[in-house]
């Protein structure tokens, strides 16, 4: 360890790259985030819990996490078969279709959102073929769902193509040899591989949706209590100057999405050593 | 997120035995699945982007693209990219030499501190400088003295584009750096290098795809990112809209074809991004395996 110590400090630029590195964090991310704290520690205790358990707030928690947590499970579904599909079989567009996968993470989110709105609004491409069957998309919780399966897609699919990738054909083949059946070896061989990397997907689409507002102002309707999502709640709070409220509703969000960032990387940790060892 | 994105070499079906592989119909139906999803999910809203674009025809389209309140919101999106994505990448380039090349008690600590603004709504990412600079927010009161404007002005939008866009650059040089080791540049300090001619001349040559990857990555974020912007611009037409907030207030006034008109060039941004990302992909993949 000592010699390891003398051997590191070979190269220069220790003190001013973690220097430089920590003084940019702080005053970009460590600040302003403890600021949002510091804000929120201004109020009494039960003035938060007043705000942040009001009915209106709560029906937006209720409409973000369903949409988000319908959303992701969709993606799990979907994604797994889609990156099955680019892993394992050979067929025309292929490579394409890889690269579109990746559109949700470079498209802004404002064309998104329109262009999903526009898609199914009642006289819309899909909107229109759903209308007569009594379905509305647009401006309600199932549109604000459409747009969070769409900015969800790439997280499922690129956490499970590498584990997907690195299984080895010998697992199968020896369950082949037992005399498994193709649906078998999947169930019980392939399977149990893929749950962790498939949580790991869900979780970060989920986290994703929860905190999503571009793709989604514009096809929810924002209507109070029905389709609010909880950031556009606290953009209403903020425009009405109602700092301290939209203060309060911040913190419970940035709350869920620490404990889930904490899920995922417990979980990426675990999935990167059941790679390493296989 | 970007991290998650992983370049894989394509196994053949030929390539795996009969017994191995599914049923021809079960491929077959598995495939479709998967185009239909890819279809309907990304193809579909790309092909509206450019039917609603070009609806009108391509002089509606031009006069839409030319509007000096387009024009303005386009120079002040490139603006915010200018010093946005270059401040990034510096830090990029110095946590990453930082974590990688020594070792240190709190590294793990610090690459979480790092990545936190991934998990961070945009919405919030806006909010946390108008607590800070805003006229009801720490500095507000100082600010107003002093007849400097930052919330609801150019530099919030561009203060909120770096929040969101910090950990791209860094986010890509960890893993490879990691990968690459130290003894390239313990090898050139032994021969007598200095510190910076061993970063330019080794180090950079070294992991100069993995920064262009993560460069055009945090570009693409800074171009088209819209909530925390959205937040922190005082949506003055003209003056503090980004493009992104153009197409909002376009389509918020029912000129949807002037609004997928503009949303058309971030899409065209979006795939020129992608495109370059695929070309460097398999250049990255070899400088992995070079160490």
């Amino acid at each position: 360890m000592a010699s390891n110590r003398i051997r590191k400090s070979a190269l220069p630029g220790f003190r001013f790259s973690i220097g430089f590195t920590i003084l940019y964090l702080s005053l970009i991310v460590l600040i302003p985030l403890a600021g949002l704290v510091v804000k929120t520690a201004g109020l009494t205790f039960p003035q938060f819990w007043e705000t942040v358990t009001s009915q209106r707030v709560l029906a937006s928690y209720r409409v973000s996490l369903l949409t988000a947590l319908f959303a992701a499970l969709v993606n799990v579904v979907f994604g797994l078969v889609v990156a099955w599909v680019l892993v394992r079989y050979r067929f025309p567009g292929k490579k394409i279709i890889d690269g579109l996968v990746d559109i949700p993470f470079a498209l802004p989110t404002a064309v998104a959102g329109i262009a999903l709105t526009s898609i199914y609004a009642p006289n819309g491409w899909i909107g229109r073929l759903l209308d007569p069957l009594g379905i509305k998309v647009s401006y309600t919780p199932l549109g604000i769902t459409v747009a969070l399966i769409f900015i969800g897609v790439p997280f499922v699919v690129r956490t499970v193509q590498p584990v997907l990738q690195e299984l080895e054909a010998e697992m199968e083949e020896s369950a082949a040899l037992l005399g498994a059946y193709r649906w078998r070896t999947f169930r019980k061989v392939l399977l149990p591989e893929l749950v962790p990397p498939l949580i790991t997907g869900f979780a970060l689409a989920f986290a994703r949706g929860i905190g999503e507002y571009g793709s989604v102002v514009f096809i929810s309707g924002n209507m109070p209590l029905k389709t609010e999502i909880t950031p556009l709640l606290i953009i209403t709070k903020l425009e009405q100057y109602e700092y301290s409220q939209a203060t309060a509703i911040a913190l419970v969000l940035l709350i869920i999405s620490f404990a889930l960032l904490l899920l995922i990387n417990t979980l990426q940790r675990w999935t990167n050593r059941r790679l390493r060892s296989a | 997120m970007a991290g998650a994105v992983t370049t894989v070499a394509s196994l053949s079906s030929e390539a795996r035995p009969k017994h191995l592989t599914e049923a021809r119909p079960v491929r077959y139906l598995l495939i479709a699945i998967a185009l239909l999803f890819i279809g309907v999910v990304i193809v579909l809203p790309m092909i509206t982007v450019l039917s609603e674009a070009f609806r009108k025809g391509w002089s509606a389209y031009m006069d839409a693209i030319r509007d000096p309140d387009a024009l303005a919101a386009l120079r002040l999106t490139l603006l915010t990219a200018a010093i946005a994505v270059p401040l990034n990448t510096i830090f990029g380039v110095a946590a990453a030499w930082g974590i990688t090349k020594f070792k240190f008690r709190g590294k793990n600590l610090l690459i979480t501190f790092i990545d936190l603004p991934f998990s961070v709504s945009p919405v919030i990412s806006g909010l946390v400088y108008i607590l800070l600079f805003g006229a009801q927010g720490f500095f507000g009161p100082w600010l107003i003295g002093h007849d400097v404007k930052i919330v609801f002005a150019i530099p919030g939008i561009v203060l909120a584009t770096m929040f969101v866009t910090f950990p791209f650059v860094a986010r890509e040089l960890l893993p490879l750096m990691e990968a690459q080791g130290v003894q390239d540049e313990e090898a050139a300090v032994s021969l007598g290098a200095k510190g910076w001619r061993t970063f330019w001349k080794v180090t950079l040559p070294n992991i100069k795809w993995g920064l262009l990857y993560g460069i055009i990555l945090c570009n693409a974020r800074a171009m088209g990112e819209f909530g925390a912007v959205s937040v922190v611009s005082g949506h003055i037409r003209g003056e503090t809209n980004t493009l992104p907030l153009h197409i909002e207030i376009l389509y918020n006034e029912y000129q949807y074809t002037a609004s997928f008109a503009v949303a058309s060039l971030l899409m065209l941004l979006a795939i020129i991004t992608l495109v370059i990302k695929g070309l460097i992909e398999g250049k990255l993949a070899s400088s992995k395996r070079g160490h």
